[in-house]
């Protein structure tokens, strides 16, 4: 059995995969090592050597009826086995809640550690990895280095570029030997799907933001109109999809990090949480009541009054504005 | 009558959190602290499955030992006994660690049929303890719980993924995680506080549980921290005033498209 070391790459969900790819080329260059991708499924053939297009020197599969759907123990012990008969200096994972899992779990039955969701990722001059994440609710960014191997982070998706395709691009594809699958823990009863938007926040140039100031769930026609004038999309806080259940996704700690051009917080108060997504945006304005919001604190551009006045008359100053240039 | 362990930290109270303006260093020293938000929608779902079914309700957590007054909470609440595993060679545990010294504590305090952690905790929102916790005990783990049933030996759980939500089973025991959509954590009257000052906080140093040294504290732990620094923040906070909603709108406007960021 060869030992690859290097790094490796492994997610269950495919356009994540293709991002680890990127960041992953990027790091095996400058730690002068090599790029596995770990695939796991059955009848994946096509799905590896489309990996070795994206930048996989070496793919290795798991091939397994037992692994046709995503269950954690199957795919964990697969990892585990895998990781042991190749012994990577660096794995990266997909930050999906399933993936989590899998990183904290493989992590635990080798006895290393697991950075979760690195925001950066980079190598020192003396060839360490600096593993970076935000902590204290968004206060803080950490720094972290392994003192042991193998080496888990996982990271978030839309955080890094993925690379690009070349027809051209060789790698080797090969099945992995003596993989002993452990069949599930847990038993689904039910799923149900969540519609997923298509269109992509992180990808939005201007994203007007609605908080729990909005009232109703039809009120947010009027932040919708705003992001239409400007080519845009709406986002949301997590109490509006969590507790009032109007949406299925929000933007911050827990959800989506976004960079757009400008961002405008309509009723929102800025908590640390939502604050930890929004950060890298260009410009910030916030729209709310109370002067004394945190939102205040965070904003380029700061306008106290009520958003159900406010919003409107911003989006018919700017459709003037817009005709007029 | 059931057993149920809920993992409860104390974690850094994220909102108090101070950051020294000149080297951007968070001051971490003397921030107050609190139980981990999604730790007290753990203990209430455990006390909710007991006030249903009896039993028992132990809170466990590792930490330093002026975790105490933490933990008055966690029994105001209606947790029955509360552990704490303290010693000072468990300073600067990573997960790996954490999760360890957890384990062991678990086995000695005895069999159970649950255990509850949070999706996260507050402060390092790393949503690893719980399940290297589930690995080390070899039992069934369902993550991200935000509905949750006991029904003889088997548990139902609901939770969200990405892109579907889920229904689980598993035997028990088992490890669950629990989200803050689960439950709204009670606050306790002050009969239940005052009660709570005579229930028992179990206080066990490494040997008390078994713990081997060189696993704990930095030198048992996989990751360590080079720097924590509060991100960097530097903002106009241009305030826009006008007579009417229209004039702020048309100032707010004008503004947008001086900074270029609207009208390509
Ligand atoms: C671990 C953890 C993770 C979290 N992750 C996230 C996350 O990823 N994203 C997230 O968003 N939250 C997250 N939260 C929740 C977060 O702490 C806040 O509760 C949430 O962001 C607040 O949402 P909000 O601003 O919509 O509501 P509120 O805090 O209630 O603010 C509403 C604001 O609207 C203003 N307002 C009301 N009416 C009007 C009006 N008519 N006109 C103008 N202004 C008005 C009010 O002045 C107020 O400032 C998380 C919490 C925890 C504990
Ligand atoms: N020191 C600790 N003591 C007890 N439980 C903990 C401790 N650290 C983490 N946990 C549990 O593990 C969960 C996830 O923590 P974390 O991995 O830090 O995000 C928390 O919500 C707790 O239930």
């Amino acid at each position: 059995m060869s030992e690859d070391r290097g790094i490796w790459v492994y997610s269950e969900n495919k356009e994540l995969m293709l991002e680890l790819l990127g960041k992953g080329s990027e790091l095996a260059s400058k730690l002068n090592t090599r790029l596995t991708a770990a695939v796991l499924g059955h009848d994946v053939k096509e799905q590896a050597k489309e990996l070795v297009g994206y930048g996989a020197q070496k793919v290795v599969i798991v091939d397994n009826p037992q692994l046709r759907e995503f269950q954690v123990e199957p795919y964990l012990s697969a990892l585990t086995q895998l990781t042991q008969q190749h012994k990577p200096e660096l794995f990266l994972i997909g930050s999906t809640r399933r993936g989590k899992e899998l990183a904290a779990r493989l992590a635990a039955r080798l006895n290393v550690g697991c950075v979760p969701d690195c925001q950066e990722l980079n190598v020192d001059d003396q060839g360490r990895l600096l593993a970076g994440r935000i902590v204290y609710g968004g206060n803080a960014i950490v720094t972290q280095v392994f003192r042991i191997k193998p080496q888990i982070v996982t990271i978030p998706r839309r955080r890094f570029e993925k690379s690009e395709y070349k027809e051209t691009s060789k790698g080797e594809i090969i099945d992995a030997e003596n993989i002993q699958v452990e069949p599930s823990k847990t038993q689904v009863v039910a799923v149900k799907p969540i519609e997923v938007a298509e269109t992509k926040i992180e990808e939005a140039r201007v994203v007007v933001g609605g908080g729990r100031g909005l009232d109703k769930k039809e009120d947010f026609k009027i932040l919708d109109e705003l992001a239409q004038i400007l080519g845009g999309q709406v986002g949301y806080t997590r109490p509006l999809a969590e507790d009032r259940k109007w949406f299925t996704e929000w933007v911050g700690l827990s959800g989506h990090a976004i960079s757009p051009e400008l961002y405008i917080a309509c009723g929102i108060s800025g908590v640390i949480q939502h604050v930890a997504g929004i950060r890298d945006s260009k410009i910030i304005v916030a729209i709310n009541k109370d002067p004394e919001a945190p939102i205040v604190e965070m904003a380029d551009y700061i306008v106290i009054g009520d958003l159900y006045e406010i919003v409107p008359a911003l989006s018919v100053a700017l459709r003037k504005l817009l005709a007029s240039t | 009558m059931v057993r149920i362990f809920v993992c409860v930290k104390q974690a850094v109270d994220v909102s108090q959190l101070k950051v020294d303006s000149a080297t951007r260093r968070v001051i971490t020293l003397d921030a107050p602290k609190k139980i981990s938000d999604f730790d007290k929608n753990a203990l209430e779902e455990a006390i909710r499955v007991k006030e249903k079914l009896g039993g028992e309700v132990f809170s466990v957590t590792v930490g330093p030992e002026d975790a105490k007054t933490t933990l008055r909470e966690a029994l105001a609440m209606g947790a029955d006994k509360a552990f704490l595993i303290s010693d000072p060679i468990f300073e600067n545990s990573d997960t790996l660690a954490t999760s360890y010294i957890l384990a062991e504590a678990i086995k000695k305090i005895g069999p159970f049929d649950l255990i509850l952690c949070g999706e996260a905790s507050i402060d390092s929102f790393s949503a690893q303890v719980g399940p290297r916790l589930a690995d080390r005990l070899g039992i069934p783990l369902i993550t991200y719980a935000r509905k949750l049933d006991l029904e003889g030996d088997a548990v139902t759980a609901e939770r969200s993924l990405e892109d579907c939500s889920q229904t689980m089973r598993a035997k028990t025991p088992a490890l669950i995680t629990v989200t803050k959509e689960i439950n709204e954590p009670r606050i306790p009257s002050l009969m239940a506080i005052m009660k709570a000052s005579k229930k028992e906080i179990v206080l066990w140093k490494a040997a008390d549980a078994n713990i081997a040294s060189e696993k704990v504290g930095e030198s048992g732990s996989a990751v360590q921290v080079l720097d924590i620094l509060a991100p960097k923040m530097e903002r106009k906070k241009i305030v826009i005033k006008g007579e009417t909603p229209t004039e702020s709108a048309e100032k707010l406007a004008k503004a947008l498209v001086q900074e270029g960021v609207i009208g390509r």
